[in-house]
């Protein structure tokens, strides 16, 4: 069974927040947590609702105490130890989970899960990925987090049927409505909010003491204060119908006021009708209605507001189930699903999990409009290809730019990427056949190919993400982390070549085992040559020979990869056809 | 072993080894949809070699396409139509009987009227009768291709069908606008 690994203290949790100090130090966790209203510049809380996010994106932008940089697509911090990009700042967060993992475990990390709200677009799951790139981590899977919560409880209890799961974090609202069976888990809609949680109940209590007590513009200290004041009133009335709110201001004024259950519900009122319209949409989009609703799963500590947990039951008619840690059910969920995909699967013990994408992806077309390309709530992995065509003659470059959202206006959306399409073979205006072919894979990442198709080859294609970092930035903050840390940044890609020099040799091996009937001598002994060579080098220090060698044996078994392919649908087929004939 | 030729560029209902015909049995399409899904979904192949992986996403991406493709019933007709040579021309023929776009007409009115009027019920109610309309009308196409093989009346009647699927797309904005 899983369990959520503790810190040397005993803590399961980490709390979202990373203090920079002016000599470069870095502090992650509660350490960082008890210096918040100290040094609140220098202290990032909860920056998930940074990642892959502009300036504009960001709510409440003007109460937070950052010194904001704009910079292209992504925002970035000014702290004392230099500017900070939401990329590096969580991928310290990933750093100190790492090291307690391997403290734990007691050896370096295969793979990781990690988590992302479901409602997350391309851009803040790409900020993601990279911040584990630069944590060192290799990331098996992005999972969302409310199918995570599903694999945990449905698991847990034999669930089956229709299950809705309402995830209200500290920074995310997710909706998720999913059909369990057994052996899979299949995501039918998902819906939410990815700037919506209890960090926005918090902001209403702090405006509401604001408005209260007639304060003054506050200085960043006082409102750090009065934030947390306001999220331990929040969290108290989860047991008490009042509490009192009592701060000492740095000029040495006093607030005193006592909130009730009654008021919070009525200043929070817009926020819970939002999550309940998502959860209709949801509904809607699944093509189900709350009759089919069979269980509502909470999760996330946001939901523990009785207000929150009123609305849920009244909307979907029955009482929500909060018989897990909602602050656990997701890590739990995540590790089992990492278990399955480490290839860790024991007979019977073994599951299809289906997610879908949960932003509908488009083009710009004339006039600002977007044309829908991939719809919300597709199934990943999933790939659509359009057809684009010259409109001048003699016309060797046109750009593409694909956005997500639901919205009609370019302007209205996320804009995700540019591409350049260049070296387009000069014809007269709509000659030219362009194929671009849009995939999702499996973590809800895209990725683009282009093709010409008159003249048959490959269009060169440049990819600029309007978000995000390029692959430059990313081996720059590398190169630096290394060199913080003392680590020898050769050394390491060395032994990251052999760790998977040795993954593919054995890979290699047992795909001999189960299907070596499948190729001819010769194709065999090609293969044989091949993990030799890899063998013989690898050892060894040289990199690029490792690379080559990598290259060479991924190329020698490629047909053999596709064949075994064919064979497994086939058998899978051929094992339906029994069971239909079969009474 | 297998009577068909089952590879990647196979057809859908090939691929998932059903008859070619538009009245199709959804239990088993989605029975046949898992079972090879189970071979070739990412997920079963996160620890392999890099070209097993790209090859599991290739074939998770077509499979799910082709099971996008034939669980939806305009979807399965606009494709099986075009397999059996009969192009539904949704782009360039609009033309529809003057009575059917006159009731499209109304229906279309009176979810103007309950958007403005911000009445939810109103909506649920015109949704649920298109629901009904279009769930009748999918009956009588499918008796069109698999029994009477009238493959021009068929292209009609997919055009008439994905006109009022894009009503009910719009019934579903409005419901949105209304409940936000």
């Amino acid at each position: 069974m899983s369990v959520v690994l503790n810190d040397v203290r005993g803590r399961p949790l980490l709390p979202s927040v990373v203090g920079y100090a002016a000599d470069g130090s870095v502090e992650v966790g509660y350490s960082a947590e008890a210096k918040q209203s100290i040094d609140p510049k220098n202290t990032v809380i909860s920056v998930k609702r940074f990642m892959g996010r502009g300036r504009h994106d960001i709510a409440h932008i003007e109460t937070l105490p950052y010194d904001f940089v704009d910079a292209d697509g992504m925002v970035k911090l000014k702290t004392i130890a230099g500017i900070k990009s939401p990329v590096e700042i969580s991928a310290e967060i990933l750093k100190t989970l790492r090291n307690r993992a391997e403290a734990s475990l007691g050896g370096e990390l295969t793979g990781v899960v990690i988590t992302v709200p479901a409602y997350f677009d391309d851009a803040q799951r790409q900020a993601t990925k990279d911040a584990a790139r630069l944590a060192g981590l290799n990331v098996l899977r992005l999972l969302n987090e409310p199918t995570a919560a599903a694999i945990a409880y449905g698991l847990d209890n034999s669930a089956e049927g229709i299950y809705a799961v309402f995830d209200l974090g500290g920074g995310t609202f997710d909706i998720s409505i999913l059909r369990l069976s057994k052996g899979i888990f299949e995501v039918m809609a998902t819906g939410g909010d990815s700037a919506l949680g209890g960090d926005d109940f918090d902001h209403r209590i702090f405006c509401w003491i604001i408005e209260q007590a007639q304060l003054a513009p506050l200085s960043p200290q006082d409102a750090r204060l009065l934030q947390m004041r306001a999220r331990e009133a929040k969290e108290q009335l989860s047991q008490h119908g009042q509490v009192p709110i009592t701060v000492k201001l740095g000029s040495g004024e006093y607030v005193d006021l006592v909130l009730t259950t009654e008021v919070f519900t009525e200043i929070s009122r817009t926020l819970v009708q939002k999550t309940l319209a998502s959860s209709k949409k949801a509904l809607r989009d699944a093509g189900l209605t709350v009759a089919d609703v069979r269980g509502v799963v909470m999760v996330g500590g946001s939901t523990r507001m009785p207000q929150v947990q009123h609305a849920v039951a009244e909307l979907f008619k029955q009482e929500p189930l909060n018989n897990l840690d909602p602050e656990k059910v997701v890590a739990l969920g995540a590790a089992i699903q990492a278990n399955l995909l480490a290839g860790n699967r024991a007979a019977g013990d073994d599951w299809l999990l289906l997610d879908v994408i949960p932003l509908s992806l488009g083009l710009e077309t004339m006039g600002g409009l977007v044309e829908k390309i991939i719809p919300r709530n597709s199934t990943i992995p999933i790939a659509r290809a359009q057809e684009f065509t010259t409109f001048k003659d003699g016309q060797t470059a046109m750009v593409i730019q694909v956005v997500q959202g639901e919205r009609e206006l370019v302007s209205d959306c996320r804009s995700l990427a540019r591409f350049e399409l260049r070296r387009i073979p000069p014809m007269v205006a709509g000659a030219a056949r362009i194929r671009v072919t849009f995939q999702v894979d499996a973590d809800g990442l895209l990725s683009v190919t282009a093709r010409e198709q008159t003249s048959g080859r490959e269009a060169h294609i440049e990819v600029k993400p309007s978000y995000g970092l390029s692959d430059d930035e990313i081996a720059g903050m590398l190169k630096d982390s290394f060199s913080h840390a003392g680590d020898d940044a050769f050394r390491r890609a060395l032994r990251e070549a052999q760790v998977e020099s040795q993954r593919l040799i054995e890979a290699t091996h047992s795909a001999l085992q189960d299907a070596a009937e499948l190729l001819s001598t010769l194709e065999r002994a090609h293969i044989d040559a091949a993990v030799t060579k890899l063998q013989t080098v690898m050892s060894g220090d040289d990199r690029r020979a490792i690379d080559g060698a990598m290259q060479a044996l991924s190329a020698a078994t490629n047909e053999f990869a596709a064949r075994r392919m064919n064979q497994s649908v086939r058998r899978a087929l051929a094992g339906r056809k029994i069971d239909q004939i079969s009474p | 072993m297998t009577s068909f030729d089952l590879n990647f560029t196979a057809d859908y209902f090939t691929l998932f080894g059903l008859p070619r015909a538009q009245a199709l049995d959804l239990e088993s399409l989605e029975k046949c949809f898992r079972a090879i899904q189970a071979q070739v979904h990412p997920d079963k192949h996160a620890h392999a070699a890099d070209s097993d992986r790209r090859l599991a996403m290739q074939w998770a991406t077509r499979v799910n396409e082709a099971f996008q493709t034939l669980k939806s019933p305009g979807k399965r007709a606009r494709y099986l139509l075009a397999l059996l040579g009969h192009d539904p021309q949704i782009e360039s023929n609009t033309a529809m009987p003057t009575e059917f776009l006159v009731s499209q007409m109304e229906l279309r009115e009176a979810v103007m009227d309950a958007r403005a009027a911000a009445d939810e019920t109103a909506l649920d109610d015109v949704r649920s009768r298109l629901l009904n309309e279009i769930r009748v009308e999918y009956e009588r196409l499918a008796a069109l291709i698999d029994v009477a093989k009238d493959y021009t009346a068929a292209t009609d009647l997919v055009r008439q069908l994905m006109f009022q699927e894009k009503l009910l797309n719009e019934i579903d904005d409005a419901l949105e606008a209304v409940t936000a």
